[in-house]
């Protein structure tokens, strides 16, 4: 395997804490060995609650994701090309964007009550500003030269924005996507852990109340690999599609 | 044909340039030097209708300008930006097709043969960023001709390439410029290139930019690269655009 090298501190961190923990802590509801914690994955696996919590929450996370990435990215992408457009809402997005989404819970649930439609919105929410502002950023930001070079080729806006626009600002409407994304997990199972009872966040709640803590870091490990897992898609995306020319933009910025 | 009469340009408060005459005929090769600095890059933008001059006026074929048309081709100096990165060598070539709307079926005859005008025949279907520069540069070249303008506007093209680069590339835009009559105006700051290359060479003074000298090249086409650069009048040329611009640095 080429990169062994990144194994070897979690490894040993798994290792010496199974060996430190079984040792000095007799009982207790924190601080539980990792051979424990495998245990209680083994068990969430087998009877299905895990993998009901995680389709839960990544529905929610995803469907969130659908809804505000997509009003961001176009948005975002109306406000790059658009001066003026950028002018008259610029002041309305930086007082509305430093509203933590979490703090619109309790008005979500007077809404939607519980269930997807509260924790969608929220998401929603949570995503859109991350998303506007950074797909605005790489749309504004086409260089230039590429624009003068639509110009004097004479391709008119539509074209200009189909054709070279938005290739140019790609990597940067991906990276907004990818960093949405994970943050859109992060706030799916913060509301399933003050407010929503379902996903992962829920069932991490629940097996805490319980005095399961084996279960409970179990849960809150699946959640790290599930993160892992998904910016892994997502890079190995990018390397498929911007890979063959990347590398210039990297070169000359 | 170019008719620049009483062009000046002020930019942040600052004249770039000021008091411009000059007339270009038609399929006349025309050079402009001076230093940094100068504003020729700024004519050069001028005439290509990228930005407006603050007075005066400039006609093209008799006609004003009006923002930049499919009849004036610029070849920008940074080649390596100027190429669209995700697209390959063909579909750069393409994008000056699409913008004429040529239908597809009859681009891709159109775009072959321009790539194998400029040799890149057998790079069509490599990406700007797997090619050295001189073959970007002949790809930007390309996409240009494939404008079919009546014009070409060169901003400093080959600057930063290699001198056998350089050369080579010289003599290709002299043989595209004498196969499609169009008229070239070259910005450079190489006074040797400016001789080789040009029918009259103009040359700036800086602070506000300005005519210094307008030279007349009297040296036979087509012109060669040993041959030109060794003959008397070449050199003659050449001694006495230095002495201009050692003037200017006084």
């Amino acid at each position: 395997m080429k990169n062994w090298r990144g194994w070897v501190l979690p490894a040993i961190v798994v290792v010496a804490s199974e060996l430190l923990i079984r040792q000095t802590v007799t009982d207790s509801d924190v601080l539980v060995p990792p051979s424990k914690i495998a245990a209680a994955s083994v068990v969430a696996m087998a009877d299905g609650s895990l993998l009901h919590a995680t389709f839960e929450t990544l529905a929610a996370a995803a469907g969130g994701l659908a809804l505000g990435g997509g009003f961001g990215l176009a948005l975002g992408i109306l406000l790059g090309i658009s001066r003026s457009a950028f002018e008259v809402s610029f002041l309305a997005i930086e007082i509305l964007r430093p509203i933590p989404a979490v703090a619109l819970i309790p008005i979500a649930m007077l809404i939607f009550g519980f269930g997807f439609r509260m924790e969608i919105s929220v998401v929603a929410i949570a995503t859109l500003w991350p998303v506007l502002i950074l797909s605005q950023h790489a749309v504004a930001n086409v260089p230039a030269v590429l624009l003068e070079v639509g110009r004097s080729l004479c391709l008119g806006r539509r074209r200009t924005i189909i054709s070279i626009v938005l290739p140019a600002a790609a990597p940067g409407l991906f990276t907004a996507a990818r960093l949405a994304a994970a943050y859109a997990l992060v706030v799916a199972v913060t509301v399933e852990i003050f407010a929503n009872p379902q996903g992962l966040g829920y069932a991490l709640i629940v097996s805490q109340q319980m005095l399961h803590p084996e279960t409970m870091l179990a849960m809150l490990f699946w959640v790290g690999v599930i993160g892992w897992g998904m910016n892994s898609i997502f890079l190995q995306f990018q390397r498929t599609f911007f890979v063959r020319w990347s590398n210039v933009e990297q070169r000359q910025s | 044909m170019i008719e620049i009469e009483g062009v000046s340009l002020a930019f942040g408060g600052r004249d770039v340039l000021s008091g411009i005459d000059l007339t270009i005929g038609a399929g006349e090769f025309v050079c402009v030097v001076g230093p940094s600095g100068c504003g020729k890059t700024s004519l050069l933008r001028l005439i290509g209708g990228l930005i407006s001059p603050t007075c005066g006026e400039i006609r093209i074929n008799g006609k004003p300008i009006a923002g930049p048309s499919r009849d004036i081709a610029i070849v920008f100096q940074d080649y390596g930006r100027a190429l669209l990165p995700w697209r390959t060598a063909y579909g750069n070539v393409s994008l000056a097709l699409e913008a004429s709307g040529i239908c597809a079926a009859e681009r891709g005859k159109i775009i072959l043969r321009l790539l194998s005008t400029l040799g890149l025949a057998e790079h069509a279907s490599k990406y700007p960023s797997q090619m050295s520069g001189g073959m970007q540069q002949r790809l930007q070249i390309a996409r240009c001709v494939a404008q079919s303008p009546g014009i070409f506007l060169m901003d400093e093209p080959f600057g930063s390439l290699d001198a056998m680069t350089r050369q080579v590339l010289q003599d290709e835009v002299l043989r595209l410029a004498a196969e499609r009559h169009t008229v070239t105006f070259f910005v450079t700051h190489d006074m040797e290139e400016a001789i080789y290359l040009a029918d009259r060479v103009v040359a700036l003074h800086t602070n506000p930019g300005r005519l210094a000298r307008v030279v007349s090249v009297n040296l036979s086409r087509p012109r060669h690269q040993l041959a030109t650069r060794e003959h008397p009048e070449f050199l003659r040329l050449r001694r006495e655009l230095f002495a201009t611009m050692a003037e200017f640095h006084k």
